[in-house]
């Protein structure tokens, strides 16, 4: 070590000291120091909690940007949109960002879910971190759901129309929930305004305190270790230390995350194939809806299951009963690590294992067959 | 070879943090280039024609209206003899709008008592400089204003 090294590690030293004499961060320090993170052959999986959260700094940043020109309104929604991606310095990046990164969040998001689910380290003690990660994936929806109409165009304002039409028949409260999502009986200026509170002050906030406990959870619970090494020696486990080497790697592969989102908002800021948003033509009430009219990706497995039913099963209507089933479906998945009782012993279940692999079949199939029927 | 490594070293910590800077720079430049707000498009105006007739502005119990030059926000009074001026409505202090005194005979901003000759000269209080003088041309009962040099 040089001088300038000494005189540098000494000022770091002293305002640690100055910070730790106030605050007595060492014990916290120490705790950090102590953290393990288990080495394995899925261990590439705990970093797509890591990727999520990244991709959401990433929405929070970007779209504080795209509030200081957006202006909500049937008349100047568009305008404002089109001005951004028209006008705005950078505005076409900071939009292609936004989208793209609530997109791949969508995905990491997915990824996470399933790997937490099929290595069921949702099992006790991690039962409320399993939990507060669904409560977190239903706001992320939202928050998709709700972004989506901001702009004001053909395709989001169908889309909306669509999607709070399902509010709509749900029973006895169906009908009140419809008129409170859409600020009136039909989608118009108010419906924008409404979803524009949504999208970026209420479901932040509450995104906020969930993502808090999420983490806090994790951080005091440590990473969950595969069930096989239950009956592992002490000498066949590996582990890295959290700080500073998996976090090092965390971000590393934020670097990365962050490259690859550069590039797909640089090369393709409009999105590509099944996953785009051209601004299009402003909305028009009184327009026929665009030939094709789907939902995001993330919602066409459920879109598309919904198309399959007949208009009546037995006494019940068939999205009615069909939006039954995923409420009901959706509840059991959020309490799995309380059903699932086998893998708090220790045990795999291969009820639970299937029951998940049907459901990622079932996501995936819809999901595809959304895309190639007419 | 004592050097050498040190070379290798500098030229390492050099790319890396050259890298650094550049990443960091290519994150903040669009971010900050985007919190500029891109210039609004101004019509340019040779005069303008008002919406309004003297005898509005005689109506008014100080004996002026407002009205919008593009961008500007101008006042249009009647002086003592019963001439029409207008002036710049921008205190030329900290930009409050300033108004018309018909008992004072003068052009008074109220945020810090700024005063003002009908023909916009600062003559009393803080502001700086004088308001700039619109040209009014009444033709009829209608009121057009200009500015000075075009």
């Amino acid at each position: 070590m040089n001088n300038k090294d000494n005189v540098q590690s000494g000022l770091v030293k002293n305002v640690y000291r100055w910070i730790d004499d106030r605050f007595q961060i060492n014990a916290l320090v120490d705790y950090m120091s102590h953290k393990e993170v288990p080495v394995h052959r899925h261990s590439a999986f705990y970093y797509f909690g890591g990727i999520a959260l990244f991709l959401f700094i990433v929405q929070v940043i970007t779209g504080i940007l795209l509030l200081m020109y957006y202006r909500p309104g049937a008349d100047s929604a568009y305008e404002s949109v089109r001005f951004i991606i028209t006008n705005v310095s950078f505005g076409w990046l900071i939009r292609a960002l936004h989208s793209w990164s609530a997109n791949l969040m969508i995905f990491a998001v997915f990824v996470h879910m399933f790997s937490v689910y099929f290595t069921s380290a949702y099992r006790k003690p991690r039962e409320l971190t399993w939990v507060s990660g669904m409560l977190l994936l239903a706001l992320a929806l939202f928050f998709g759901f709700s972004g989506y109409l901001l702009p004001w165009n053909q395709l989001s304002f169908f889309a909306t129309r669509v999607g709070t039409g399902m509010a709509g028949i749900a029973p006895v409260i169906g009908e009140k929930l419809l008129i409170i999502l859409r600020g009136g009986e039909e989608v118009t200026g108010a419906t924008i305004g409404r979803f524009f509170g949504l999208h970026v002050a209420i479901l932040p906030g509450i995104f906020t305190v969930l993502l808090s406990a999420h983490l806090i959870f994790i951080q005091r619970q440590g990473m969950s270790e595969p069930l096989e090494w239950k009956n592992k020696g002490a000498h066949e486990k590996r582990y890295i230390k959290f700080f500073p080497s998996f976090l090092m790697r965390d971000l590393l592969v934020w670097l990365i995350v962050l490259n690859v989102l550069a590039v797909l908002a640089v090369v393709f800021p409009d999105g590509i194939g099944l996953v785009h948003w051209p601004l299009g033509i402003k909305a028009d009430p009184f327009a026929p809806p665009p030939a094709v009219i789907r939902p995001e990706w993330y919602f066409m497995f459920a879109f598309q299951a919904l198309k399959f039913l007949p208009a009546h099963i037995l006494f019940i209507e068939g999205e009615l009963l069909g939006m039954g089933v995923f409420t009901v479906g959706g509840i059991i998945w959020a309490l799995v690590p309380f059903l699932d009782k086998k893998s708090s012993k220790g045990q795999k279940s291969k009820f639970f294992q299937a029951f998940g692999c049907f459901v990622l079949a079932f996501i995936i199939v819809m999901t595809f067959l959304g895309y190639i029927l007419k | 070879m004592a050097s050498d490594k040190t070379t290798r070293r500098g030229f390492l910590e050099f790319v890396l943090g050259g890298g650094v800077i550049a990443t960091l720079g290519a994150i903040f430049y669009p971010m900050f280039k985007y919190i500029t707000p891109p210039p609004v498009a101004e019509a340019k105006l040779s005069q303008l024609k008002l919406s309004f007739t003297r005898a509005d502005i005689e109506a008014e119990k100080q004996k002026a209206k407002y009205f919008k030059y593009g961008r500007h926000l101008g006042i249009i009074f009647l002086e003592d003899k019963n001439v029409l001026g207008a002036l710049s409505a921008i205190c030329t202090h900290l930009q409050c709008t300033v108004q018309n005194r018909p008992d004072w005979g003068i052009i008074w901003c109220a945020c810090h008592n700024g005063k003002y000759s009908y023909d916009g000269k600062n003559i009393s209080g803080p502001p700086p400089r004088p308001l700039f003088q619109f040209k009014v041309k009444e033709v009829g009962d209608t009121i057009f204003v200009s500015l000075e040099d075009s």
